[in-house]
């Protein structure tokens, strides 16, 4: 029952030895691309085939693959490999995969480029790349075959893992020359295939990894087992900022299974024991002294003033300006006005937040499932006080993240732990309750939206204050413009090619009144883009209403073509302007947010303050698609995710400690509430563009100018459940 | 010493009677294929079958048991053979982060053993398991499925 990840055997021996190692026992080709990353080392004269590891040939033909992204339900996994093996050109039915660790791709100067998986970012981001490994080892396949056959390379071509010399009709399989190929110099000039010659890129194959999934055999995290492993269960300080005073050790010492009772950094303690349900018993248990510090008195209503008095503050950081939007409001024939909010909320990964470490004086090693490795094993070096060479991350795949796994707290936690035990791994898990109530939440804002009319209803001005959280603040403080943070505007910056204002509107002010209350923020699938998609998809909806006009008509008189284009494209679909079902309202909402252009229409009935959601068509022009199956599901998970985040989502402070603590209060949609959900999937071929994020934004306000379409009410305040039918 | 009947073999633990039946599985048999979720029975992560009927495992205190048979997702398949659910589960590439997915379709095969041709609406009464991909509607086509093909 022992679980040793298969990679963990490389981890433990240098590159070079790994390499010889494989070779000696037949394991062929090792090779890859150099990331474009500054390094010239990769390019040592001594280990010519050894420059970074894309693909990996066993004798058998079978085909490893190497994934630098997290797999956390997404499926880049498989879109990667199928990148991969596109241009490789081998039989798909051949391909496994594997996750290299952040420690191996440290000692071979980042040949795997960047491990981060957020940002709707893993294939957009490394597909060029990814595809020229793939190419690479192809070519050099073909170039061992024909020094074996003593014929031209340009003569041969691979086709399903199978090399033949056209004009002999002689063929080899890639695993038959792996080892010789590995022993070449990469080629220079890698060309790409035409993605319109793709034939395994951009189908629709089955995901690699669902055949584990469906028998429990799996591992994420917190299934990682180590021989000698004992379980350690965590209490942080109620309060954010909180430090620990004291704790009563004798009190549960002599309980079944306790081994340890541990202060955990300033601010925690943990106990250790035989399992998990031991422990966590003991550290219930347990009593506490906590120092609550600064923040033991906040509530959410005392952070609801400190955002409303930043809707019309004086200062606030400019993201995007056009003409003279407060003229043009000042002089308009009719102004529209209204405030929006957005509450903080929680991530709910299904897998609560765990880690499991082993620290000797001389080495820590982590097994964890993370969004960052690079950054947990920093965390790890850091919180071991290691040198980072002698730490390494253990990679698992992740019962969901959603940008939670993106943070480290808990890997950092998990060393803390397993370096008071030295010698015995320690598997830190958090209990549900510990992973809401300390989590990094989705920032919480207010939005004043002002629009003007002309007198012929044009949209001539609009002003967006949102006033709030920044997340870059706390977590990448490098990335402020003289204190403004430029992730605020997801999907309504000026230029660029991450999320651009989609409406041509001549006077135009976005503006940010940046208010830090002291609860810890975090990204959040979709973040800023969600919010922003709400205040103004709901507010566009609210000046079509004013001005008489359709709402699908109003906003193609001021959207930019492409997503114009998944607006069209969506409505058409769920039939917008043809009668809905009796009793049925439709609402609609586009953005353009990491890199794609999304748009929804939602089909919703309301009964006596209940909001049905019968039907969803999402639209994405994610420019490439490695795989439209995958982006499908990203259109229907990403609804759920937004559409629980907009029914229910809800973090709210009392006495500096937040309220929910597990599903019974921090509900979500399950099963009953899901709407049938159609897919648009319209890549252009014109740029690459993420998925697994999009596509939230656009829903929530989708469904609430479907519920304005069929009771007149607008709700402009999250979570739904809060609103107050009577009194709207 | 509890004995415990856990799919179709008998195994000695020692552990206290109180202690729930997902932990004696996960850490001490070291049969993770069942999940922690929540502790309180509302995601259904924990999922098992106690003689037969679906069962939220972070509830059931071990002492509890007797000599009722214990089946988990390990179980499901039988020598070698997917189960009609993990089939339709296979064809339908429902799993996104797979977490849920044990519980989940622990669920479902009591569900079809209870109603072989479950309506949606006896869907969303039975399966309350959530999911936070959002495999909701791969779910309920993949129970129809494997409903048509048992």
């Amino acid at each position: 029952m022992t679980y040793m990840p298969k990679i963990d055997r490389m981890s433990k021996i240098d590159r070079r030895s790994f390499i010889v190692g494989s070779t000696a026992a037949g394991a062929g080709l090792v090779l890859g691309f150099a990331v474009p990353l500054g390094s010239q080392h990769v390019h040592a004269a001594d280990a010519p085939a050894e420059i970074d590891a894309w693909v990996v040939i066993r004798p058998d033909d079978t085909v490893v693959i190497r994934i630098a992204r997290s797999e956390m339900g997404q499926g880049s996994m498989t879109g990667l490999a199928q990148l991969v093996a596109e241009e490789l050109g081998c039989d798909w039915s051949k391909v496994t995969t594997e996750f290299p660790t952040p420690g191996q791709n440290l000692a071979r100067n980042r040949v795997w480029g960047d491990f981060i998986t957020v940002g709707s970012r893993g294939v957009r981001m490394s597909n060029e790349y990814v595809r020229k490994g793939g190419a690479a080892a192809r070519m050099m396949l073909i170039q061992a075959a024909a020094d074996a056959w003593n014929v031209p390379a340009s003569e041969c071509s691979a086709v399903n893992s199978v090399i033949t010399h056209h004009p002999s009709g002689r063929t080899v399989t890639f695993g038959k020359v792996a080892e010789g190929a590995a022993k070449l110099e990469p080629p220079k000039d890698v060309p790409l295939k035409d993605p319109k010659d793709w034939t395994i890129a951009g189908k629709p194959l089955k995901r690699l990894d669902t055949a584990d999934k469906i028998v429990g055999k799996t591992v994420f995290g917190i299934d990682v087992r180590l021989p000698g492993m004992l379980y350690a269960a965590i209490n942080a300080c109620p309060v954010f900022g909180g430090k620990l005073t004291s704790f009563d050790e004798a009190k549960v010492r002599a309980m079944p299974g306790v081994k340890h009772v541990l202060r955990v950094d300033d601010n925690a303690v943990a106990v250790v024991a035989d399992s998990w349900w031991w422990a966590k018993k003991a550290l219930e248990a347990l009593p506490v002294v906590w120092d609550e510090g600064d923040n033991a008195a906040l509530s959410s209503a005392e952070i609801a003033e400190v955002l409303k008095e930043g809707l019309t503050a004086e200062q606030a950081f400019v993201g995007h300006q056009a003409g003279d939007a407060k003229a043009a409001l000042g002089g308009a024939a009719k102004v529209v006005e209204a405030v929006y909010a957005f509450p903080y909320q929680s991530h709910a990964a299904m897998e609560p937040m765990n880690a499991t470490a082993l620290c000797t004086p001389e080495r820590c090693e982590v097994w964890a499932s993370t969004q960052d490795p690079e950054a947990a094993l920093k965390a790890v070096a850091a919180a071991s006080g290691l040198p980072i060479g002698n730490c390494d991350v253990h990679r698992t795949f992740l019962g969901g993240g959603f940008g939670r796994r993106g943070e480290t707290d808990y890997v950092s936690q998990a060393v803390a732990v397993a370096k008071q035990v030295p010698g015995t791994p320690i598997k830190l898990l958090w209990t549900r309750e510990e992973d809401t109530t300390h989590d990094k939440y989705h920032p919480i804002t207010q939005c004043r939206m002002q629009g003007a009319l002309d007198v012929d209803n044009n949209l001539i001005a609009l002003h967006m204050r949102i006033s709030g959280q920044s997340i870059a603040v706390v977590e990448l403080p490098f990335i402020l413009k003289n204190g403004m943070d430029p992730l605020v505007f997801q999907g309504l910056n000026p230029g660029g090619t991450e999320g651009v204002f989609g409406y041509n509107i001549p006077n135009l002010l976005i503006d940010h009144a940046m208010r830090n209350p002291p609860v810890p923020p975090g990204f959040w699938r979709g973040v800023n883009g969600n919010q922003n998609t709400l205040y103004l998809e709901s507010f566009i909806d609210e000046l079509a209403h004013a001005a008489g006009a359709d709402p699908l008509a109003f906003r193609l008189k001021y959207l930019k073509p492409k997503q114009a284009a998944v607006l069209k494209a969506v409505a058409e679909k769920a039939g917008w302007g043809t009668p809905a079902p009796p009793g049925h309202y439709r609402g609609l909402a586009s953005m353009m947010v990491n890199g794609s252009y999304v748009a929804a229409v939602a089909e919703v009935s309301v009964d006596r303050g209940r909001v049905k959601i019968h039907r969803m068509v999402g639209g994405t022009n994610p420019g490439h698609a490695a795989n439209p199956e995958l982006v499908a599901r990203q259109v229907e998970g990403s609804f759920v995710y937004g559409l629980s985040a907009m029914l229910y989502g809800e973090v709210t402070l009392k006495r500096g400690r937040v309220e929910q603590t597990n599903f019974d209060s921090y509900e979500v949609i399950r099963i009953d509430e899901m709407p049938q959900v159609d897919t648009v999937v319209m890549p252009d071929g014109e740029f690459w563009g993420g998925v697994g994020e999009p596509s939230i934004g656009v829903g929530a306000p989708a469904v609430l100018n479907a519920v304005f379409a069929a009771t007149g009410k607008r709700i402009r305040t999250l979570p739904v459940k809060n609103f107050d039918w009577q009194a709207a | 010493m509890i004995a415990l009947s856990i799919n179709g073999k008998i195994h000695t633990v020692d552990v206290e009677a109180d202690t729930p039946l997902l932990w004696v599985l996960r850490d001490t048999l070291g049969m993770t294929g069942t999940k922690y979720g929540c502790g309180i029975a509302q995601c259904g992560a924990c999922t098992v079958h106690i003689d037969g009927v679906a069962t939220r495992s972070c509830q059931v205190p071990v002492g509890s048991l007797g000599k009722k048979n214990i089946t988990t997702v390990e179980a499901l398949a039988q020598n070698g053979k997917l189960h009609p659910v993990q089939q339709a589960w296979l064809d339908l590439d429902v799993p996104q982060c797979g977490y849920c997915q044990s519980g989940m379709m622990m669920a479902v095969v009591a569900l079809l053993k209870e109603k072989p041709k479950p309506t949606d609406a006896e869907i969303d009464v039975a399966i309350t398991n959530i999911c936070r991909c959002g495999t909701y509607q791969r779910v309920r086509a993949a129970i129809h499925a494997a409903a048509n093909n048992a």
